[in-house]
C-alpha cells in the first residue's frame, strides 16, 4: 500500500468522497448567489447584509468555505505531488498553501459572524 | 575467459513459453534454486498465439468421454509412429494437468453447468473412432494460449520464480563426460555473457516455424534449442514433420484456429463447393490437419483455387452469425478484419496452408531426459539436459500433431520434467565441473561472430534460407527437389559460417541476436531437409510424390538425424502403453 | 510518390550522448503494410535500429510505441491508420527510461503489474474436477483478461508519468478488477485493503487516454470506476 506522510493518514476513498461531495455543496452555492443576484436587480448593502444576517444562510456560507477549503487542499495536495519532485520544494508549498487555507477559513468565519 | 560471470542454479530452464514455466513451477514449489532464461518477457511467447484450446478428456462435453478415446485419436493422428506410452501418459495425465490450470485461474469458457466449455477439433472421436465427432478441445473463447500463458506467468510470480527476462541462451556447456552442465547465456539490455551453471538444463524454446518464408509462427521461433542441443553433437528425431496448418490468412500467414471449423465454418473452392467432402466424406473439414492441407493443395493445383491468381481457398463462417463468431471467435473476427481485410459475419476468410508446428525434435522420455543412441543404437540418457515442449519430441505427436494436443504437451511434459528433476536433485546428482576448454569452445560461435569483419548480411541470408526450406520442403516434397535443396542448404552454411555481424555494440544489440538466430535456423533446416530426404515413404505431414503410400515394413519408426555425421538413422516407436493395450497401425482415413 | 518519410528516435547509451531523430525513405511500392512492415525493411538495411517484437499479430505486446504521436502495437497498425502527409514518426512509449531506440525499460510497469497481485486467490481446498463457474460469472472477465501488457495505456497516462511508482496505472488496474470480478477469487477484501491509499487507483482523472489507445479495444477506466465503486461499497 502506497503511504505518503502528506495525506495525513486519510484514505483515497474518503479524498475522492470529500472531493465530489465538496464540488456538489460548491455548485450549490454557486447556483444560489448567482441565482439571487440575478432575482435582485438594483441589490443594495440593506438586503445584501439581511441576506447574510440570518442563520441559515451563514451556516449555508459556512458549509461553503469549509467545502472550498478542503477542495482547494484535496485538489492542490495532488497537484503538488504530482508535480513537485523535490520533497524540500513540495513540503513547503504544501504549508504555505496549508497556511492560506487557514487564513481564508478565518476570516471568512470572522466576516461571517463577526459583523 | 577467466573475466566473465557465472551464475549458479539447480536447474535453469531456457524458454519461457507455456512447456518452460509449467517446468518452473514445479520446480519452484518445490523450493529448488531454479531459473526461467527467456529471450523475451514470457508472456511474449509463442504460446500467446495459440487460439483454439487444449484438447484433454476432461468428460465435460461429454460426460462419458475417455481419456484413451483421446489417445486413440492421437496415435491415429500421429499415423503410428507416436510413442505410445508417451501418449498414454499425456492422455490420462491430461485432466490433472487441465483442472490445476483452471485452479490456478485460467478464465475456461464455460457450459451453462458451470464446466469448461469444450469445442470440437479436427481428428477427435468418441469410442476409438466408432462413435463420432467428439468435442474434447478445452477452450477459451479463441485465446485459450494467451490465457494459458499469462495464468502460468501469474502463478509463478506468485511462488517467486527468478527471471532472467531478455536474455539469449547462446549454446550449451557440456563437461569431459559430454553430461550438459549450463549453457552461455547472454543478457539483452547489457549485452553481458555469462556462465549459468545448472545441475539440470532444460530446452523448452519452442518451434522454428522461421525456416520457411511462410509461417504462422512468432519471428522469435527459431528453433534456439535445436540449434544448441545439435552443435552439442545430440541427435533430432523426426524432423522431417512438420505441420502446415490448413488456415493461415492468405498474404499475412496469421493462423485462424481450426476451432472455426469446430465451431462449423467450412473451407469451400472457387465454385463455392464444400470440397472436403469429398477427401474425407466422414470427418469432412474436420479431418486431420495433414489431410485437410494436402486436400487445400490439390485444389488449388487442379486450378480450383479462388482469387486472381487461384493460390488459395476461402474459409467460410458467415452462416455462424454475428452471436457465435462474438461469443467464440472474437479475436479471429479481429485477426481477419486487420490482416485480410474481410469480415468474417460478411465475407469468407482467405486462407492456404501454412508453416505450423515442429512434430520432431530432441527427442526425450516421459520425463524430459534427453536421448541419445549409444553404438548399437540403444537408448540412452544425455546427462543433465532435458527438453519439454514443441523442442522436444517425446514424441506424442508422431508424423502429425492433432490441434490442441500442443497446449497440452506443454503442461503435461512441462510438468513432468519439473517432477522429475526435483526427485533427481533430491535424490542428488553431480557432473563434472566444466573446464576452461568446455567454456571456450560453448564460446566459440558468438567469438566467431564477435570478431567477423565481412562477409554476406544476416538478414539476406535469412530469406534465401527461407526460400529454399518453402521451395523444396514443402506440403508435397519429391527426390530431386530436395537434393537440390540440401545442396543448396550445405552451400548456405558455408556462407553463413562467414557472415558479418556490423553492429558489435552491447546494449540492446538485437542484430546481434539475429545473427546468433540465423546459425539455429541454419541447423534446423539442415536436419530437417537431411531428414526428410532420408524418409521415403509418406506419413502424416510427410508427403511425397516419389513415394506417395506409407512404408510400414521400413517406416514404422522414428528417424535419427546425427549431427555430426548429417547421417540418418532409425529409432523404434514405443508400442507398449502399459495400462491399455497396444494401438494396431490401420489404414488412415477420415 | 511511394517513398514514405519515416522519422525514427535514436539512442544507444554506448554511443549517444543524447537521442536524436533520424531520417529514413522507404519504398512502400504503395502498398498498405503495417508499420511493423517498415521497421523489418530498415532493420535489413540499418541493422542498428533497436526494437522489440514477436508474434507480429497483437497478441504478444512486445512492439507498443508511439506512432505519429499515438501510442500503439506497430504490428497491426497499417500505414493507412496512422501516416499523414506521407510522415511517419515513430519514437518509444513515453514515460519510461529508453533502453535502446525504440525499446524502453518496462520494469516500473511490470512492477505495478506485479503489486496487485495478479494471480488467482482461493483460500478453500481445490475440487478433484475444475471449479464450477456460471457462463455469467465468465462473461464478467470478458474485457479484462484480454490485456496484453504491451503498455500503450498506461504511457500514454499523465498519472502514470507523474507517478509511476505509486499510481498503479491503468493496465495494472485492469487486471487487479480482472482478479475482483472473478467468481472464484476469495481475497476481494485483502485486494481492496491494498488499493484505498491516494494514490494506486485514486490518481486516475478519468481522461480516458488507456481506452483511446487500446490496441485490443480494453477499457481500462471502466474498470477503475468498477474498483471505485467495490471501494466505496466496502466502506459504507
Amino acid at each position: 500500500m502506497v503511504t505518503n506522510i502528506t495525506n495525513l493518514g486519510r484514505s483515497g476513498l474518503s479524498d475522492w468522497l470529500i472531493q465530489r461531495v465538496s464540488a456538489v455543496i460548491l455548485a450549490l452555492y454557486t447556483l444560489f448567489i448567482v441565482a439571487y443576484l440575478l432575482f435582485n436587480p438594483g441589490l443594495d448593502y440593506y438586503t445584501w447584509s439581511g441576506l447574510f444576517a440570518q442563520t441559515w444562510m451563514r451556516i449555508f456560507s459556512l458549509l461553503a468555505f469549509i467545502s472550498l477549503a478542503a477542495h482547494a487542499w484535496i485538489g492542490l495536495w495532488t497537484v503538488t505531488t504530482d508535480y513537485m519532485k523535490s520533497t524540500g520544494v513540495r513540503v513547503g508549498t504544501q504549508l504555505v498553501i496549508i497556511l492560506a487555507i487557514f487564513v481564508f477559513l478565518v476570516w471568512g468565519i470572522l466576516v461571517l459572524w463577526g459583523a | 575467459m577467466s573475466t566473465m560471470r557465472s551464475l549458479t542454479f539447480d536447474a535453469i530452464i531456457i524458454g519461457g513459453g507455456g512447456a518452460g514455466m509449467r517446468a518452473a513451477l514445479e520446480l519452484a514449489k518445490s523450493g529448488k534454486k531454479t531459473a526461467v532464461l527467456s529471450k523475451v518477457f514470457p508472456t511474449r511467447s509463442h504460446t500467446v498465439s495459440a487460439q483454439g484450446g487444449i484438447t484433454c478428456a476432461i468428460a465435460s462435453a461429454d460426460p462419458n468421454d475417455d481419456w484413451r478415446w483421446h489417445m486413440y485419436d492421437t496415435v491415429k493422428g500421429g499415423d503410428y509412429i507416436t510413442d505410445q506410452d508417451a501418449a498414454e501418459y499425456m492422455c490420462s495425465e491430461g485432466p490433472k494437468a487441465v483442472f490445476e490450470l483452471e485452479h490456478m485461474g485460467l478464465p475456461f469458457s464455460r457450459f451453462d453447468n458451470g464446466r469448461i466449455y469444450q469445442r470440437p477439433f479436427g481428428g477427435q472421436s468418441k469410442n476409438f473412432g466408432e462413435g463420432g465427432q467428439a468435442a474434447r478441445t478445452c477452450a477459451a473463447a479463441d485465446r485459450t494460449g494467451h490465457a494459458l500463458l499469462h495464468t502460468l506467468y501469474q502463478n509463478n510470480l506468485k511462488n517467486n520464480t527468478t527471471f532472467l527476462n531478455e536474455w539469449f541462451a547462446v549454446d550449451l556447456v557440456k563437461n569431459a563426460d559430454g553430461d550438459v552442465v549450463g549453457c552461455i547465456a547472454m543478457c539483452i539490455e547489457t549485452g553481458e555473457v555469462v556462465h549459468v551453471k545448472s545441475k539440470a538444463t532444460v530446452l523448452a524454446t519452442g518451434g522454428a516455424g522461421r525456416i520457411y518464408a511462410s509461417t504462422t509462427n512468432a519471428l522469435i521461433n527459431t528453433g534456439d534449442g535445436i540449434g544448441m542441443a545439435l552443435r552439442a553433437g545430440f541427435p533430432m528425431q523426426d524432423m522431417e514433420m512438420w505441420q502446415f496448418h490448413p488456415t493461415g490468412i492468405y498474404g499475412a500467414g496469421v493462423l485462424v484456429t481450426e476451432g472455426c471449423r469446430g465451431e462449423g465454418g467450412y473451407l469451400v473452392n472457387k465454385d463455392g463447393e464444400r470440397f472436403m467432402e469429398r477427401y474425407a466424406p466422414n470427418a469432412k473439414d474436420l479431418a486431420g490437419r495433414d489431410v485437410v492441407a494436402r486436400s487445400m493443395v490439390m485444389e488449388i493445383l487442379e486450378g480450383r483455387g479462388c482469387g486472381e491468381n487461384g493460390d488459395h481457398v476461402y474459409l467460410k463462417l458467415d452462416h455462424l452469425g454475428e452471436e457465435v463468431l462474438n461469443k467464440r471467435l472474437p479475436g479471429i473476427s479481429e485477426l481477419s478484419k486487420i490482416f485480410a481485410h474481410a469480415d468474417p459475419t460478411k465475407a469468407p476468410i482467405p486462407v492456404v496452408p501454412t508453416c505450423h508446428y515442429m512434430m520432431g525434435g530432441i527427442p526425450t522420455n516421459v520425463h524430459g531426459q534427453a536421448i541419445m543412441q549409444d553404438a548399437d543404437g540403444n537408448d540412452q540418457i544425455v546427462g543433465g539436459l532435458f527438453a519439454c515442449g514443441e523442442a522436444a519430441c517425446v514424441s506424442v505427436h508422431g508424423a502429425n500433431r492433432l490441434g490442441g494436443n500442443s497446449l497440452l504437451d506443454l503442461v503435461v511434459f512441462g510438468r513432468a520434467a519439473g517432477m522429475f528433476i526435483e526427485s533427481a536433485l533430491n535424490e542428488g546428482v553431480e557432473y563434472l565441473d566444466a573446464s576452461e576448454s568446455d567454456i571456450d569452445s560453448a564460446m566459440t560461435r558468438i567469438n566467431r561472430w564477435n570478431e567477423s569483419s565481412g562477409g554476406e548480411s544476416v538478414a539476406d541470408l535469412k530469406v534465401e534460407l527461407q526460400s529454399i526450406m518453402q521451395n523444396a520442403f514443402g506440403v508435397f516434397r519429391q527426390e530431386d527437389n530436395m537434393q537440390e535443396g540440401v545442396k543448396k542448404l550445405a552451400e548456405l552454411r558455408g556462407r553463413i559460417a562467414e557472415a558479418h555481424l556490423v553492429d558489435k555494440s552491447g546494449a540492446f544489440n538485437t542484430a546481434r541476436i539475429e545473427a546468433l538466430e540465423l546459425d539455429n535456423l541454419m541447423e534446423v533446416a539442415e536436419a530437417t531437409a537431411i531428414a526428410a530426404l532420408e524418409r521415403k515413404e509418406s506419413r502424416g505431414a510427410h508427403s511425397r510424390y516419389d513415394y506417395p503410400d506409407r512404408d510400414d515394413v521400413n517406416w514404422l519408426k522414428h528417424s535419427m538425424y546425427f549431427p555430426l555425421e548429417k547421417k540418418v538413422g532409425k529409432r523404434d516407436v514405443n508400442f507398449k502403453p502399459k495400462t491399455v493395450d497396444t494401438f494396431e497401425p490401420k489404414i488412415r482415413t477420415y | 510518390m511511394s517513398m514514405l518519410q519515416v522519422s525514427i528516435y535514436r539512442y544507444n547509451p554506448e554511443t549517444d550522448s543524447a537521442p536524436y531523430m533520424q531520417e529514413y525513405q522507404v519504398d512502400t511500392q504503395g502498398r498498405d503494410l503495417m508499420v511493423l512492415n517498415i521497421l523489418e525493411m530498415l532493420k535489413a538495411e540499418d541493422t542498428t535500429l533497436a526494437y522489440r517484437r514477436s508474434c507480429r499479430e497483437g497478441v504478444c505486446g512486445s512492439d507498443g510505441m508511439n506512432m505519429n504521436g499515438k501510442n500503439g502495437l506497430a504490428c497491426i497498425t497499417s500505414l493507412s491508420d496512422v501516416v499523414k502527409n506521407n510522415k511517419l514518426v515513430l519514437r518509444p512509449l513515453p514515460g519510461l527510461p529508453v533502453v535502446r531506440d525504440l525499446a524502453v525499460d518496462m520494469g516500473l510497469f511490470y512492477k505495478q503489474y506485479e503489486r496487485i497481485q495478479p494471480y488467482l486467490q482461493n483460500d478453500e481446498p481445490a475440487p478433484a474436477i475444475e471449479r464450477l463457474q456460471s457462463p455469467e460469472e465468465r462473461d464478467k472477465l470478458d474485457g479484462l483478461y484480454e490485456c496484453i501488457l504491451c503498455a500503450c495505456c498506461s504511457t500514454s497516462c499523465p498519472s502514470f508519468w507523474w507517478n509511476p511508482d505509486k499510481f498503479v496505472g491503468p493496465a495494472g488496474l485492469l487486471q487487479s478488477y480482472r482478479f475482483l470480478a472473478d467468481s472464484r477469487d476469495t481475497a476481494t477484501q485483502a485486494r481492496l485493503a491494498e488499493l484505498q491509499d491516494p494514490f494506486s487507483v485514486f490518481r486516475c482523472r478519468g481522461i480516458m487516454n488507456c481506452v483511446a489507445v487500446c490496441p485490443k479495444g480494453l477499457n481500462p477506466t471502466r474498470a477503475i470506476g468498477k474498483i471505485r465503486d467495490m471501494l466505496l461499497a466496502n466502506a459504507t
